[in-house]
């Protein structure tokens, strides 16, 4: 199977061609650097996708903090991880690179602050 | 009456970056006024990745991305004014600002960095009839409900506009659960970045509507629903293609407008596609000593590339405060030719001894076509592109060796061949 992909690796948008056959990737050819052959052998096989969001804080500046993945969790369980990270809450004062929740359901990446409050 | 090297106005990372490059220069005494509570500018909001991919080789936050600069002002001896506001700019470089701590401020500047960044077009810019029922709001002040105040400002989401804002908004309120029917774009093309209509609307499902736009609001109190129609090749809406759709939010991402009042009102030469200074290759304005850089200079996709523009007016800066650089300078324009829409910069001093790269906007979607740099009738060089759009901005270098060869009588084209 042939499948054009737009790599969302970074800002620049390749587009890549991927040729495969259920699990298995024979090609990848238009991308420009080592992200975009990965981004395009895991979109083919099992789509991954960093997650940011916010987590309330008691007693910070701010009523939330922003977080990240720390690295990019199966697009099929986004959702998933959005209820999780709307179910805690963390106490003020909170550092950026706190780990707030850690292997997030089991997909190996914790969620963590990216500012503090 | 206080006196300054350099006056950085705004907190952002152009201002920030602007003013660390001085400070390596040399520049001794440096302040940056800032309006917000902390610095960072609008980076704070943005909590989505994708920043920092060029600059630092690793994907950050905004918050992020926003922090390694805040850290590194913090070792300096850089002074910071936060809830500050810079009132006004004289003929002599003096600054006026406000503040609750020290009242009215007078700062006598040696030199002067505009970083004030860019704010998003209103709804009163558009021409959308219906009442002002609360629920509609620009995507950056969405923005900054749901990522600093904590709170989401409605359930069903319509967003006109395909700016990457607005796409990165459709996938914030997809995720905490809002359902965002759909983005409509008055363009035949979006004006966001491809990767944020794969990952935020393809991703989710959301459709985009090119050549659409919303044409009434209904609702009193509460936003109730729009209509949207499909326009014609002169943007005009077709009436037979007209829609209701039910919504309680409708989000605008229509566009950014350089903050540029405080450059009118010192008399600074404005470009009319950018709606930012007329600047030279230091980023310098036609008015001695004062420099822009960042958004407010014109608007970029990127805040990379806002960093490294601002490094450029930081360093041009510093040469201006310490006397460094070509004393001698002699001017020459630089050209739209075909497809592109603006260049920055708008002109090249000749005696510069460094490359000078160029960075524009093309006006359309072009396909397997051809950047071209001519000087005085010869090309210089020429790229080939896959594609070019008019939401991502690109570049092109002038050599040294080419502006060397030069004189005032020079010129300089950049053009797009098919």
């Amino acid at each position: 199977m042939k499948r054009e992909l737009t790599c969302v690796a970074c800002p620049l948008g390749c587009s890549i061609t991927v040729e495969y056959e259920g699990t298995e990737v024979f090609s990848v050819t238009g991308n420009t650097c080592k992200r975009g052959d990965a981004y395009a052998r895991t979109e083919v096989v099992n789509p991954t996708r960093s997650l940011t969001s916010s987590v309330k804080v008691n007693g910070g500046v701010h009523p939330v903090v922003p977080v990240k993945s720390s690295c990019a969790v199966p697009k099929t369980m986004l959702f998933d991880c959005m209820k999780e990270i709307n179910s805690v809450s963390v106490d003020a004062p909170v550092k950026l690179g706190q780990v707030i929740i850690k292997n997030i359901l089991g997909t190996g990446a914790d969620i963590v602050a990216t500012n503090n409050d | 009456m206080l006196n300054y090297d350099l006056v950085v106005v705004g907190g952002g990372p152009a201002g920030m970056a602007a003013a660390l490059k001085a400070k390596e220069c040399g520049v001794e005494k440096i302040i940056i006024l800032e309006r917000a509570e902390t610095l960072g500018g609008i980076l704070e909001q943005c909590i989505h990745t994708g920043f920092g991919l060029h600059y630092f080789g690793e994907e950050l936050s905004g918050p992020e991305y926003a922090a390694k600069f805040i850290a590194q002002v913090a070792e300096t001896d850089i002074d910071v004014k936060t809830d500050t506001m810079v009132l006004d700019i004289s003929d002599e470089n003096l600054v006026t600002a406000v503040n609750k701590a020290d009242g009215l401020l007078k700062i006598q500047a040696k030199a002067i960095v505009l970083a004030m960044g860019c704010r998003e077009r209103p709804r009163g810019a558009l021409e959308i009839a219906g009442t002002r029922a609360s629920g509609i709001m620009t995507a950056g002040t969405a923005q900054k409900y749901v990522n600093i105040d904590g709170y989401m400002p409605g359930k069903k989401v319509v967003i006109l506009g395909s700016g990457d804002i607005g796409l990165i908004m459709a996938r914030r309120m997809t995720l905490e659960g809002a359902e965002v029917k759909v983005v409509c774009e008055l363009m035949p093309y979006s004006g966001g970045l491809t990767r944020n209509i794969v990952q935020c609307l393809n991703d989710f499902n959301i459709p985009l509507r090119l050549s659409t736009t919303v044409v009434e609001t209904h609702g009193k109190d509460r936003l109730e629903g729009v209509t949207i129609a499909q326009v014609d090749e002169h943007l005009r809406p077709i009436e037979s293609t007209k829609e209701y759709i039910e919504c309680d939010t409708l989000m605008l991402s229509v566009g950014l407008i350089p903050e540029n009042e405080l450059t009118k009102n010192v008399g600074i030469g404005i470009d009319r596609i950018t709606n930012g200074a007329v600047v030279d290759e230091m980023r310098m304005t036609d008015h001695p000593g004062v420099f822009a850089c960042g958004n407010v200079l014109h608007v970029h996709d990127l805040v990379d590339y806002v960093t490294l523009e601002s490094q450029i007016a930081g360093e041009g800066a510093a040469e201006y405060i310490l006397g460094k650089g070509s004393s001698e300078k002699v001017y020459v324009n630089t050209t739209t030719g075909n497809g592109v829409r603006y260049l920055v910069p708008q002109r090249v001093n000749i005696k510069n001894e460094n490359d000078v790269k160029l960075y524009f906007r093309v006006g359309r979607i072009f396909k397997n076509a051809k950047v071209v740099l001519e000087c005085d009738g010869e090309i210089i060089s020429s790229k080939k592109k896959v594609k070019l759009a008019p939401g991502e901005m690109e570049n092109v270098v002038i050599p040294a060796a080419t502006l060397a060869k030069m004189t005032k009588d020079s010129t300089i084209v950049v053009r797009v061949e098919e």
